[in-house]
């Protein structure tokens, strides 16, 4: 591991911030990495889902986690949004585009795209 | 699986599961052979599973039937005409050597070889999914080698920057493949 001096000015620019974070709340975001979701793409999903949330500063209401298997293999890559006092909404046969365009219309527009989604 | 840093990724998430606190990588790669380790200090196996963990129709969950991941990683390497191991102690039998290691070679001359891919982004999603777990991971090449050990890392952000933070997990990414672009 090299540039550990760079990793410093990183954590010391952070340290304001991570106060704020602290706090945060609201919207998770869950996707599925068992060897189901994992053979059909949930590793770019996830990245993708992590780097457009930074992205839009959204990092303070958004967490995107990851979890097993959630046990509808065939609809994979699967990612669900738990939002407080909303339904969970269940994203189904995700890719990165798609991902990209959750992250814009539900998690910072607040309309969730339906076309992704399945049963409730 | 269409990388063999998917089949790790995969392989990875049940030690996991087992309730690893360290995790290790390592990739060798010496003339035609690539060697993939998988060692973990987790709560290990019994006999029995392990007799059990390459049937694909065996699993320890019950979300579903079948288990595919150690299957699919076997398949791989064979088809190389390489091999599989995998070795485990139990923490009931011993608490402290307790854990399990995958071992598997593959001949990268061969026409089944499954390229590695994108193993950086096999770092960053374990690390970024369970920051308090440490992770080594070596990648050693003919002409170099590539490492990371998230012990250093948290050396350096202390107790109050999680591991997982965006900015730390691109800092990662970005400086390992530096250090895969400078060999």
């Amino acid at each position: 591991m090299k540039s550990l001096a760079e990793l410093a000015a990183i954590r010391d620019k952070m340290k304001n911030s991570v106060a704020m974070r602290d706090g945060a709340s609201g919207i998770r975001v869950v996707v599925g990495m068992a060897t189901c979701g994992i053979a059909a793409g949930a590793r770019p999903v996830l990245n993708t889902l992590v780097e457009e949330v930074a992205k839009e500063n959204l990092s303070d209401k958004v967490t995107v986690t990851q979890t097993g298997c959630i046990g509808i293999c065939q609809y994979e890559p699967v990612v669900e949004v738990y939002e407080e006092g909303k339904d969970k909404v269940t994203y189904v046969k995700m890719d990165v585009d798609k991902a990209k365009e959750v992250v814009e219309q539900h998690l910072k527009g607040g309309k969730v795209v339906a076309k992704y989604t399945i049963g409730k | 699986m269409k990388e063999l840093s998917l089949n790790i990724l995969d392989i990875a998430e049940n030690s996991l599961k087992a309730g690893a606190t360290k995790v290790e990588i390592l990739l060798t790669e010496e003339n035609n052979t690539l060697t993939i380790e998988i060692i973990d200090n987790g709560c290990g196996m019994s006999k029995k599973t392990l007799e059990n963990v390459i049937n694909p129709f065996y699993t320890t969950r019950t979300t579903r039937k079948v288990g595919l991941g150690i299957p699919f990683f076997k398949e791989a390497a064979e088809q190389t005409g390489g091999s599989f191991e995998i070795t485990s102690v139990e923490s009931s039998v011993d608490s402290k050597k307790c854990g399990t290691k995958v071992k598997t070679l593959f001949y990268t001359d061969s026409i089944d070889f499954t390229p590695i891919g994108d193993i950086v982004s096999t770092i960053t999603t374990l690390i970024h999914g369970s920051p308090d777990v440490d992770f080594v991971f070596k990648h050693k090449k003919e002409n170099g080698e590539v490492s990371l050990d998230t012990r250093e890392i948290k050396a350096v952000l202390g107790d109050d920057i999680p591991l997982n933070s965006i900015e730390v997990i691109e800092f990662i990414k970005n400086s390992l493949n530096a250090e895969y672009n400078s060999l």
